[in-house]
């Protein structure tokens, strides 16, 4: 949008949905709604109290830890993909149903055999996260233009040099983009698994706050998680940027 | 025709496309044109010819009226171009084929767009399917055609909308070599008969005399007119005798020893 | 010729992939990894016995309702919303960053909320639903619409096409891919939501019922459960693909 002939840059759209925001939930009568002054209030009370900071603690632990397992077990596997046919035909459907299949139906099953507590959000992480990163990473491997392998081939390099520093290397790109799409699936399955697990963490304080008609703080916590998701998945962008600098060259 | 002969309709043809001063200058501050005139006589070909940068293909474009120039104007029988005319076609680098639509609705599309009856696009279509070779590839999609193909169903669309100007921008540059050469072949064969005014834009030396009438010498940017070289070759040669002859080997030696002096 | 051997073959891959699945449930199913982890066997006879037996029908038919209600109107808007972004800066600039954040977000938080404004009906699960299509069926379409090959732009305007011919003509064919994979995505986290508001807030439907064997353990019925949703979702998936072909018809060739 212009003003005056100048380009207003995108976020600030922001500003004036932060004002709409405050204007509806000042004159607007909606108890679920308040402004956005009283959510942000809310929020400077809510971050230094034990048990906003306990709640955090919690999950950003199984935020990581699921997504580390992801990364671990996701980028090995897509790899497998890549370079073999077979396995990418034995295993590719199952990948491609799990991808975009309701995996909120698969937590109970983590609740039973894993009990109802961290180890079940952590199981959630991974299994929102993984499917992204393992379809990337293949793919990634799949676009090596294949004259580099050959290339290293010819100048005597090993089959592990050509692994990690040819094919790795190559489908950097694309691992990083499944990485972020990992990243952002991976804050979907916290605060779902979280959600249903419903005692420990953020989970917990969503239903506290949504139980007690506690909305500036139910409003202040989800602004933050919100915020957290789009700023690691931006942060990952960044990243991305740059190694695409190189990629293009490909 | 013979070589006298020839020259002498030339010089009676008429000017269909006249430049007029035209200046670019593009958002960024890049300067791609500077005070170019020119002069495009009716019924013939005329290549622009120049390193790459140097604003030939901006020039057609402005011509064709898909840029507004910031200085000048393009005059198309004494009549200012603020936009694109149903007196001009254009054929594209990129091919700018729709990959949703087989080659017979491509090539209808010129037509479609002016609100031509179903019927009648479609027989004028298969014409000029027939025209540029295509003939029997009506119902395939682009993907399933090669680089040469898909540029003469570019051309099969442009030539479809019947305009008096033919504007081609590098069409053969995303095509292999020895597609490119019969191409010019079918294309100066199927332009004898159309008769039209082409202009053509090209950064193939060889290409440009072999083709053109009229050389137009492009300098680096800021573009300027820097030469124009008429071609005097006898086209009732065969091709391969054409590529032979002394005059076409003059000319490209002529522009090459200007060319080296951008380098 | 060629081609039908091909097809037998992956063909071939696709059962000897599902056998491979199957075939490692059991197994994990035997040893057992879990008590509560049935093998693939008796969770298939519960399978089979539920569908026969009328607890899916029932399930479902709380299930699905929401669910299309949900997808369509967020495929109706979606496609509306990205498309008027795609042509329209002023649309662009207004909507675009929402719908960023609402993709990267974890919208499902919401969905507490939602029971408090409107209980725990139909209503709930629909919008349940429609946070989780909308954002992506927008962006998809909108990705669509803005990334038209300029030059395809150039050639309309070359042969003095309208503006609404361009959108017409060439703009909405050309994003239709991303409508598609839009739809599709959209779809996937329809299921999702509509899943997470049976299992979190109304005890209806599909949800409710792998909550119920989950208390009462039986777990072969609640692993059923699972693989009855995740299977109804990955056919609907396929549906929509096959369409898809039907309406784009180059993409049945390739």
């Amino acid at each position: 949008m212009k003003l005056n002939g100048k380009q207003i840059p995108i976020v600030y759209s922001l500003f004036l949905w932060a004002a709409i925001w405050e204007l509806v939930g000042r004159y607007g009568g909606l108890a679920i709604l308040p402004p956005l002054s009283a959510v942000f209030e809310a929020g400077v009370e809510m971050v230094p109290t034990d048990k906003f900071k306990s709640a955090m603690v919690v999950t950003l632990d199984a935020y990581f830890r699921g997504l580390a397992m992801a990364v671990a077990i996701g980028i090995p596997m897509g790899f497998l993909m890549g370079v073999s046919k077979t396995i990418d035909r034995l295993i590719g459907t199952w990948v491609n149903i799990f991808v975009s299949a309701p995996l909120t139906a698969v937590v109970p099953i983590f609740m039973v055999i894993l009990g109802i507590g961290q180890a079940t959000v952590i199981a959630s992480v991974f299994l929102f996260a993984i499917w992204a990163i393992v379809l990337d990473t293949r793919a990634g491997v799949k676009h090596v233009n294949p004259s580099l392998p050959e290339m290293a081939h010819s100048f005597g390099a090993s089959r592990w040099l050509i692994f990690y520093r040819i094919y790795l290397l190559a489908a950097l790109p694309e691992v990083l983009a499944g990485i972020r799409l990992g990243l952002i699936r991976a804050v979907k399955g916290v605060v779902i698994g979280q959600l249903l697990v419903a005692i420990t963490g953020i989970g917990e304080l969503f239903e506290l706050y949504s139980r007690n008609f506690l909305f500036d703080e139910f409003w202040a916590l989800l602004l933050m998680v919100f915020a957290f998701a789009f700023a690691t998945a931006e942060a990952v962008g960044l990243v991305e940027k740059r190694i695409e600098y190189y990629a293009r060259t490909r | 025709m013979n070589q006298v002969a020839k020259n002498m309709t030339e010089t009676k043809q008429d000017t269909i496309v006249e430049v007029d001063g035209i200046a670019m200058r593009y958002e960024g501050g890049v300067q791609a044109l500077k005070g170019v005139d020119l002069k495009i006589p009716s019924g013939e070909l005329t290549s622009f010819l120049g390193p790459s940068g140097c604003g030939k293909t901006t020039l057609l474009k402005i011509i064709a009226g898909l840029l507004t120039p910031t200085e000048g104007e393009v005059r198309i029988r004494g009549k200012k171009v603020t936009g694109p005319g149903p007196d001009r076609a254009f054929v594209f680098q990129d091919f700018a084929l729709m990959p949703w639509a087989t080659v017979q609705r491509n090539v209808e599309f010129g037509l479609e767009l002016r609100g031509m009856p179903k019927d009648q696009r479609g027989e004028k279509a298969v014409k000029y399917i027939a025209e540029v070779g295509l003939a029997g590839f009506e119902k395939s999609y682009p993907h399933e055609l090669s680089g040469g193909m898909r540029q003469r169903v570019g051309l099969a669309r442009a030539l479809a909308v019947d305009a008096d100007i033919l504007m081609m921008d590098e069409p053969f540059a995303s095509v292999d070599e020895q597609t490119r050469r019969k191409f010019q072949e079918d294309m100066l064969d199927l332009l004898s008969k159309e008769k039209k005014t082409v202009i053509f834009v090209t950064h193939s030396i060889e290409e440009a005399v072999y083709v053109s009438d009229q050389v137009v010498l492009l300098s680096p940017r800021p573009g300027q007119v820097q030469r124009i070289i008429r071609t005097e070759i006898d086209r009732s040669k065969s091709p391969d005798e054409i590529r032979r002859d002394k005059n076409y080997l003059d000319y490209v030696d002529d522009i090459w020893a200007v060319l080296r002096t951008y380098l | 010729m060629a081609l039908r051997t091909l097809g037998r073959q992956t063909w071939l891959w696709k059962l000897m992939s599902f056998a491979l699945f199957f075939g490692a449930w059991e197994i994990a199913g035997r040893i057992p990894i879990s008590l509560s982890f049935p093998t693939f066997i008796e969770t298939f006879i519960a399978f089979v016995r539920m569908t026969f037996n009328g607890e899916f029908a029932t399930a479902y038919l709380q299930t699905i309702q929401p669910l299309i209600i949900g997808v369509a109107i967020s495929s109706v808007a979606g496609v509306g919303f990205g498309v008027l972004m795609g042509l329209w800066r002023t649309m662009e600039w207004f909507l675009v960053v929402i719908f960023i954040i609402l993709y990267a977000s974890p919208v499902a938080a919401i969905i507490p909320l939602v029971t408090y404004m409107y209980g725990i009906g139909l209503t709930s699960k629909v919008i349940a639903v429609v946070i989780m299509a909308l954002p992506l069926i927008v962006l998809n379409c909108y990705k669509g619409v803005r990334h038209t090959h300029p030059s395809l732009i150039e050639m309309v305007r070359s042969f003095q096409g309208s503006r609404w011919q361009e959108i017409r003509l060439i703009i909405l064919p050309n994003a239709s891919s991303l409508i598609f994979a839009g739809l599709r995505l959209g779809i996937g986290a329809g299921f999702i939501g509509v899943v997470l508001a049976e299992l979190l807030i109304t005890p209806t439907g599909i949800g409710d019922l792998i909550t119920y064997h989950r208390s009462v353990a039986d777990y072969p019925e609640m692993f059923a459960d699972i693989t009855s949703i995740i299977a109804l979702s990955a056919v609907s998936l396929t549906v929509l693909l096959k369409m898809e072909f039907l309406v784009r018809p180059e993409t049945r060739k390739r």
